[in-house]
C-alpha cells in the first residue's frame, strides 16, 4: 500500500526564523506521512512525540541498516561513517570510550571556568560599548573555548578549525568539494595533535584527546586510528556548532518575549528550567534528519512500517505535541514536567547534552545578569538567518544596552 | 548470576541510551529507566550501557569480587 500514498515534499517550507511549519500540527492528527526529501529515497515521517520516541529508542530501528542505502536527506553528500551510522554493540564500543568525559559530574567541574570565560567575554563587550554582535563576541567564543579546553585543542587555532567545522552542518552552504576539503583539513589537523600527544609520553596532558590516544595505544582493538581521528574531529566540530547556534537562538527568543526575559531577570533561579523550555520550544534542526531503518515490520502511528523502510522523526514536532505538553506553542518556564527530546532519544542521544546544558545555563545567567536591559539593536526583520545548514540559527545578533 | 544491576530513578533523566544500547536489560517505564532483572551473569553490553549513562544512574556491582564496575 506504501507505493500508493502520495509523498509530500520535505522539508515542507524554507526555514523561517524559528517558526515551525503549521503542517506538523496537522500531521500529528493523522497516521504517519510519506515524504520525499531533496535527495534520497522516500520515507515515512513521524510527528507525534510517542512515535518519534519509538523510532529513536526502539532496537528494531537501525542507523547501521542505512549504510549503503540512498538515505533521505537535505544534502547531496552521504555521511555514513562514525557513531551515528552504527548500532549497538559496535556503536557502544566507541560511545563508551568518551562518555565518561561528558557525564553530569564531570561537566560540573567545568562550570566555574565556563562562567569565568563568559564573564570575561561580556566584560570585553561592555568595555567596547553597544552595539555588539552577540554571535561573534560571545556565542561563538564561549563554547569553542570550552570544547578546546576539554579536548586539549589550542584555542589559538580556532580561526582555522571554525571554518572547517561548518562542513559538519552544511547542507548546501558549501560545495561537496569544499565539504570534503574541510573534513580532510580537520582530520589532518587532529592527526597532527594526536602525533604530538604520542611523543609527549614523559609529560602527558590531562585532556580528552590524551585519554582517547591512550585508549587506542593501550588496546588497538578498542579503536582504529581512523576512528580515533574521526571521533576527535567530530567532537571538536559538533561540540561547538550546535551550542554556538543555540545560545543566540535562546537570547533571540527571550528578547522577543519581554515577559519571559523579565521573569528570568527577576528570578535567575529559573535559568535551568528556562534552558529546558527553550530546548523544547526552539526547533534547532531545519528538518527531521538521520532516518532510522526498520529491521522488521513495526506498527508506528497507525501504519505498518515494513522491514527495510526508512522513517524520519521530527524532534521539533514531538516537542510541540499537545498530547504531552499543555499549551505547547507557548513558552512556559513553570511546566511541572518537561520531557522534551531536544537532545534526541535512545542510543544516539546527544553525547554532549550535559555539557551543552551547562554552557547554556552559564550563558543565559551571565547575559541576563550582566545586561538586564539588553535589547535588539536592529529591527527583528533585519536579523540575518543561516541558510543551507542542518540547523536554524542567526548569522549575527546585534544587541544594545544602557541608555 | 554474579552481577547486580540497578538504576537510580532519582538520578535517571530518561535519555533512553541504556534501553537503546542493551534493551534486553533496560526498559523505560513512565520516562525512567529500569533494570529488567537485578541479578545477571557478566554481560559486556550491560557495562556498555552503564558507562554510557550521561548521569551515571546505573550501578553494576560484581557481587563475587565485591567491586563496583559502574559508574
Amino acid at each position: 500500500m506504501t507505493e500508493t500514498l502520495p509523498a509530500r515534499t520535505y522539508p515542507f517550507s524554507d526555514p523561517d526564523g524559528l517558526r515551525l511549519d503549521p503542517l506538523y500540527a496537522q500531521l500529528r492528527a493523522q497516521p504517519l506521512a510519506r515524504v520525499r526529501m531533496p535527495y534520497g529515497e522516500e520515507a515515512w515521517l513521524a510527528t507525534r512525540y510517542e512515535d518519534v520516541r519509538l523510532i529513536l529508542g526502539d532496537a528494531r530501528f537501525s542507523r547501521a541498516a542505512g549504510v549503503g542505502r540512498d538515505e533521505p536527506r537535505t544534502r547531496p553528500h552521504l555521511q555514513q561513517e562514525g557513531m551515528l551510522s552504527m548500532d549497538p554493540p559496535e556503536h557502544s564500543r566507541l560511545r563508551r570510550l568518551v562518555a565518561k568525559a561528558f557525564t553530569a559530574r564531570r561537566v560540573e567541574e567545568l562550570r566555574p571556568r565556563t562562567r569565568q570565560i563568559a564573564d570575561g567575554l561580556l566584560d570585553t563587550m561592555a568595555a567596547a560599548g553597544p552595539p555588539a554582535d552577540l554571535v561573534e563576541h560571545f556565542a561563538t567564543p564561549l563554547p569553542v573555548n570550552v570544547i578546546c579546553e576539554l579536548l586539549g585543542v589550542p584555542f589559538a587555532d580556532r580561526h582555522r578549525f571554525q571554518v572547517w567545522s561548518e562542513a559538519i552542518i552544511s547542507t548546501t552552504s558549501l560545495s561537496i568539494e569544499q565539504i570534503q576539503q574541510y573534513m580532510d583539513n580537520l582530520h589532518g589537523y587532529i592527526a597532527d595533535l594526536i602525533a604530538q600527544r604520542r611523543v609527549e609520553t614523559d609529560n602527558p596532558r590531562d585532556d580528552l584527546l590524551t585519554a582517547m590516544v591512550r585508549a587506542r595505544d593501550e588496546n588497538e582493538d578498542r579503536l582504529t586510528e581512523h576512528e580515533l581521528v574521526s571521533l576527535a574531529a567530530g567532537l571538536l566540530a559538533a561540540g561547538h556548532e550546535t551550542t554556538v547556534t543555540q545560545i543566540p537562538n535562546m537570547v533571540y527568543v527571550l528578547l522577543t518575549n519581554p515577559a519571559a526575559w523579565e521573569r528570568l531577570r527577576a528570578d535567575p533561579s529559573l535559568v535551568p528550567a528556562a534552558v529546558e523550555e527553550l530546548m523544547r520550544f526552539i526547533p534547532l534542526g531545519v528538518a527531521a534528519a538521520f532516518a532510522r531503518y526498520a529491521t522488521e515490520d513495526v506498527e508506528v502511528g497507525g501504519v505498518t512500517v515494513r522491514a527495510g523502510e526508512p522513517v524520519l522523526g521530527s524532534v521539533a514536532s514531538a516537542n510541540r505535541d499537545e498530547r504531552v505538553f499543555d499549551h505547547p506553542d507557548e513558552l512556559d518556564f513553570a511546566r511541572d514536567s518537561n520531557p522534551h527530546i531536544g537532545f534526541g532519544h535512545g542510543a544516539h542521544h546527544c553525547l554532549g547534552a550535559q555539557l551543552a546544558r551547562m554552557e547554556l545555563q552559564v550563558a543565559l545567567a551571565a547575559i541576563v545578569g550582566r545586561f538586564p536591559d539588553l535589547r535588539l539593536a536592529v529591527d527583528e526583520a533585519q536579523l540575518p538567518w543561516k541558510r543551507g545548514m542542518l540547523v536554524r540559527g542567526l548569522l549575527a545578533l546585534p544587541v544594545a544596552w544602557g541608555p | 548470576m554474579s552481577w547486580r544491576v540497578q538504576v537510580d530513578p532519582e538520578v535517571c533523566i530518561g535519555s533512553g541510551i541504556c534501553a537503546g544500547t542493551a534493551p534486553e536489560q533496560f526498559e523505560l517505564v513512565a520516562g525512567k529507566a529500569r533494570s529488567r532483572r537485578e541479578t545477571i551473569g557478566p554481560d559486556d553490553r550491560v557495562l556498555d550501557a552503564a558507562q554510557s549513562c550521561p548521569v551515571e544512574a546505573i550501578s553494576v556491582r560484581d557481587l563475587a569480587a565485591g567491586t563496583d564496575l559502574a559508574p
